[in-house]
C-alpha cells in the first residue's frame, strides 16, 4: 500500500486520541468538539488513500450536517438540568467492557493477520485507470448512475422513510399542546 | 539496510486495517460505559465511521470501488439513522426529562 506513513500515522494518531476524548470527556459538548475533530482526522485518511470524493462528503455530512444536528440537540435538551452531569457505569462493569473490548480488538487483529485477508483477485481500478479516467470523483459518478443505481434509487425512499419518521417521533402530540 | 527501513516505512495493509478496529471498539466500549444517550449515539457514529475506513482501504488495496461505492450508502444510512436517533433523544427528553439510559425503565409512560 503505497500511502505516506507521515500523514497516516498523524491523522492516525490524531482520530485516536479523539476518538478516546469522545468516550472519556464528562461534558458531552466536548464529545461532540472532538467527534468533530475525528472526523477531520478521517477525511485525511481518506485522502491520503485515493477516495477524494468520500473525504469532501465526509467533511460536508458528517462534520456539517450531522454534527451540527448534534450540536443543535445538545442546546434543545438543555444541558444544566442535573440529568447532564454523567453518571457512569459502575467502575467493575466499565474496566470489564472496556478489557473485553481490547481483548477483542486484538483477538480481530490477530486473526486479520492470520487469515491473509485481501488475497481477493484485484479489480480494474489501479491508481493510474482512474485517473486516466478523470479522477475519482468522474469514475465514482458513472459507477453510480450505471452498476449501483438501484441502491441509489433507494436510498431516495431511505431518506423519504427518515425524514417523516423523525418528524413523527419527536414532533408533539397534539394533545399536549392544547 | 535501505531494504527493511523502507519495509518499516510501508504502511502495511493490515495496520489500516487495525486502526479500524481500533477505533471501532473504542466506539463499542463508549456505548457500553457511557449513560448519557446523545454520547451512546455518537459513539454509533464513530463505529460507522471506522467500518467506512475499512471499506476505503480495502477498495485501495483491492483496486476495487465497489468499496467506496458501500461507503456512500452508509454515510446516507447514518444521516437517517441520526435523524431518527436525535428524534428519538428528544421524545425520550420530553417523557423522562433526562437523557440517563439508567432512566428508561417502564415500557409505557
Amino acid at each position: 500500500m503505497s500511502i505516506s506513513p507521515v500523514a497516516f500515522y498523524l491523522f492516525g494518531g490524531l482520530a485516536i486520541a479523539f476518538a478516546l476524548m469522545v468516550v472519556l470527556k464528562k461534558n458531552p459538548v466536548s464529545s461532540a468538539f472532538s467527534l468533530v475533530m475525528v472526523f477531520f482526522a478521517f477525511a485525511g485518511i481518506y485522502a491520503i488513500l485515493n477516495a477524494h470524493l468520500i473525504a469532501a462528503l465526509q467533511i460536508l455530512v458528517y462534520a456539517g450536517a450531522i454534527m451540527v444536528l448534534f450540536v443543535f440537540v445538545i442546546m434543545l435538551l438543555n444541558a444544566d438540568e442535573p440529568s447532564f452531569d454523567m453518571r457512569r457505569a459502575h467502575p467493575a462493569i466499565r474496566l470489564i467492557s472496556a478489557v473485553a473490548c481490547f481483548a477483542l480488538l486484538g483477538f480481530f487483529v490477530w486473526a486479520h493477520k492470520r487469515s491473509g485477508a485481501g488475497g481477493a483477485p484485484l479489480g480494474v481500478f489501479t491508481k493510474e485507470a482512474v485517473v486516466a479516467s478523470g479522477g475519482n470523483s468522474k469514475v465514482i459518478s458513472q459507477l453510480m448512475f450505471s452498476k449501483y443505481i438501484l441502491p441509489f434509487e433507494l436510498t431516495s425512499i431511505l431518506l423519504l422513510a427518515a425524514i417523516v419518521g423523525a418528524v413523527a417521533i419527536a414532533k408533539r402530540k397534539l394533545s399536549d399542546s392544547k | 539496510m535501505t531494504e527493511s527501513a523502507t519495509e518499516i516505512l510501508t504502511i502495511q495493509p493490515w495496520v489500516v486495517q487495525a486502526f479500524c478496529a481500533a477505533i471501532f471498539f473504542i466506539g463499542l466500549t463508549g456505548v457500553l460505559i457511557r449513560r448519557n444517550i446523545l454520547v451512546i449515539l455518537m459513539c454509533v457514529e464513530l463505529m460507522l465511521n471506522a467500518v467506512n475506513l475499512s471499506f476505503v482501504a480495502y477498495a485501495d488495496q483491492l483496486q476495487d470501488l465497489g468499496g467506496q461505492m458501500a461507503v456512500f450508502f452508509i454515510i446516507t444510512v447514518a444521516a437517517a439513522e441520526s435523524a431518527v436517533g436525535l428524534g428519538l433523544v428528544i421524545a425520550m427528553f420530553r417523557t423522562l426529562r433526562s437523557v440517563d439510559t439508567d432512566e428508561i425503565r417502564l415500557l409505557k409512560e
